[in-house]
């Protein structure tokens, strides 16, 4: 049985889980309006422990992507060639994460939809495109 | 004069060491730190006992706990000060500008800064470590963190493979004239192309090197050389560091680092601006990085490496001869020392491949995937 990698859930990032657990990607925002993932007890920017959570809409736009064609882990052996993709929320916060298509029609600034998959005991957020 | 440009010239680098490099099985870190430690007392011709202070960057593959006093241990030193600074590949230089600041406050007088690891006899097992809560998407490894940057210079820049390409070759063709070098191969744009891509877009040749080695430097004033004979003493005119911090998705832009800061305030303290520079030590764990570092130092436009260096610009025989030595692409992938080492033979006259009339060398460091950077000058040894 090979062990998928597993988050190390916290107090401070068990919401986060919870909502994906719904079907929802959430990101903080402080009471100065900056928003960031991922979750943390202060604000990067202002230090304010002041924080809110909000429900992003679920478009984003992929920055940057790698491409695997060699597993560094047992529990993705079965996924190569995988890509491991940098995308910007609609709202601004940043993710890592993958996009569900093949590999050769990824594309820089594509527009991206969320899509919540289960993995194992997880959910998790990925994206697809988006071609509204 | 400012508090910073009243430091130019005034520390120096008193003497080099180091072990061999490449694969060297059966030796401790403590072991090649120690070698190297002897190594560079020789080369300053000072006695162990003048040492007070021993400085160690902390070796990548096996973070052990109080590793600095265990060294000091084996070497029998008890030093007024030390301990292991873990900050990447940026520690050397800030541990030679820790050194500088603790002699500049009386601290200690004779300082020894130095690195060992054996990630290619031992584990490599750190190199290809989760990166965090993100392993749940298959994110693992220092490399793909490089490839995120290389692909999205690609995106901004229209950089394309072929400029990689000619970055590797400037310090391939260097280190495979350096005896001393891990890989002896020059490369080839064909070979570079061809190469696999276990992580794309890097290809293997955009990779460094993994590396068993030690080095050392010994680092005191000036004054305090010239009183004790040292007979090749290279100063250091300047000296800046920058830290972005950030992980790459909360960085704001993956393109620009501090560098920028680092190169600034090392260019300050020197007096020099890019032009008067003549040789250059260029981190190049990754092609991308050492790509990065000469734009954000001023060098070369952003974007244009391609165009900027070509017709061997960085080559042993060009405007402006890079990585001398063969860098962490050729020489050996000890994360920065090596650098450092290879400024200081420039700087004395004795380097292999020499750039003749040099008067300065530049050196970068850098560390993580781009979180930390250092900028040290160095000027001409008894000049």
């Amino acid at each position: 049985m090979i062990e998928f990698p597993q988050p190390d859930i916290t107090d401070t990032s068990r919401p986060f889980w919870d909502a994906l657990n719904q079907g929802d990607l959430l990101f903080q925002e402080c009471e100065h309006h900056h928003r960031w993932l991922p979750f943390r007890d202060f604000c990067p920017t202002c230090l304010s422990d002041k924080l809110t959570v909000v429900k992003a809409c679920g478009r984003a736009k992929l920055i940057s992507w790698v491409i695997y064609n060699t597993s560094m882990h047992d529990a993705f052996k079965n996924e190569l060639p995988y890509n491991v993709s940098l995308v910007q929320l609609e709202e601004g916060p940043k993710m890592m994460t993958n996009i569900l298509i093949p590999n050769e029609e990824l594309r820089a600034e594509m527009p991206l939809q969320l899509r919540v998959v289960e993995r194992g005991d997880l959910k998790l957020a990925k994206f697809v495109p988006d071609f509204n | 004069m400012n508090e910073l440009t009243k430091m130019r010239g005034k520390y120096v680098i008193a003497g080099i060491g180091h072990t061999d490099y490449g694969k060297l099985p059966g030796r401790s870190t403590i072991s090649l730190n120690t070698e190297a430690c002897k190594s560079a007392l020789i080369d300053a011709q000072i006695e162990k006992s003048l040492v007070d202070a021993l400085f160690v960057k902390v070796p990548t593959s096996a973070k052990e706990f109080m590793y600095g006093q265990k060294l000091a241990e084996a070497m029998g030193m008890r030093p007024k000060l030390g301990g292991s600074w873990d900050q990447g590949g940026a520690a050397n230089m800030a541990l030679i500008s820790n050194a500088m600041s603790a002699i500049e406050t009386g601290q200690c007088e004779v300082a020894l800064v130095c690195y060992a690891d054996n990630p290619r006899s031992g584990s490599r097992q750190v190199y290809a470590r989760p990166r965090g809560d993100d392993a749940v998407y298959g994110w693992f490894s220092t490399a793909a963190g490089y490839g995120l940057i290389h692909r999205r210079h690609m995106i901004e820049f229209g950089t394309k493979p072929e400029d990689f390409a000619q970055f590797a070759m400037a310090s391939r063709r260097h280190g495979a004239l350096n005896p001393k070098a891990q890989l002896k191969v020059p490369l080839s744009l064909e070979q570079y192309m061809n190469a696999p891509m276990q992580i794309e877009p890097l290809r293997r040749d955009d990779c460094c090197l993994v590396s068993d080695g030690g080095a050392a430097l010994v680092i005191m004033s000036e004054k305090r050389a010239r009183a004790l004979g040292v007979p090749n003493p290279v100063p250091i005119l300047g000296l800046g560091q920058g830290q972005t911090s950030a992980e790459l998705h909360v960085r704001e832009s993956l393109t620009s680092t501090e560098a920028v800061v680092s190169a600034k305030t090392a260019f300050q303290m020197s007096g020099f601006q890019p032009k008067d520079i003549d040789v250059i030590q260029i981190y190049d764990c990754f092609t991308v990085a050492g790509m990065m570092t000469l734009e954000d130092y001023g060098f070369c436009p952003k974007g244009q490496f391609g165009v900027w260096s070509k017709g061997g610009y960085l080559e042993i025989d060009g405007a402006l001869p890079m990585n001398t030595s063969g860098g962490l692409l050729s020489e050996t992938g000890m994360p920065g020392l090596q650098l450092i080492i290879e400024g200081v033979r420039q700087m004395r006259g004795v380097a292999n491949l020499q750039v003749s009339k040099a008067r300065n060398c530049l050196i970068s460091n850098q560390g993580g995937t781009m979180h930390t950077h250092a900028t040290m000058i160095l000027g001409r040894c008894n000049d």
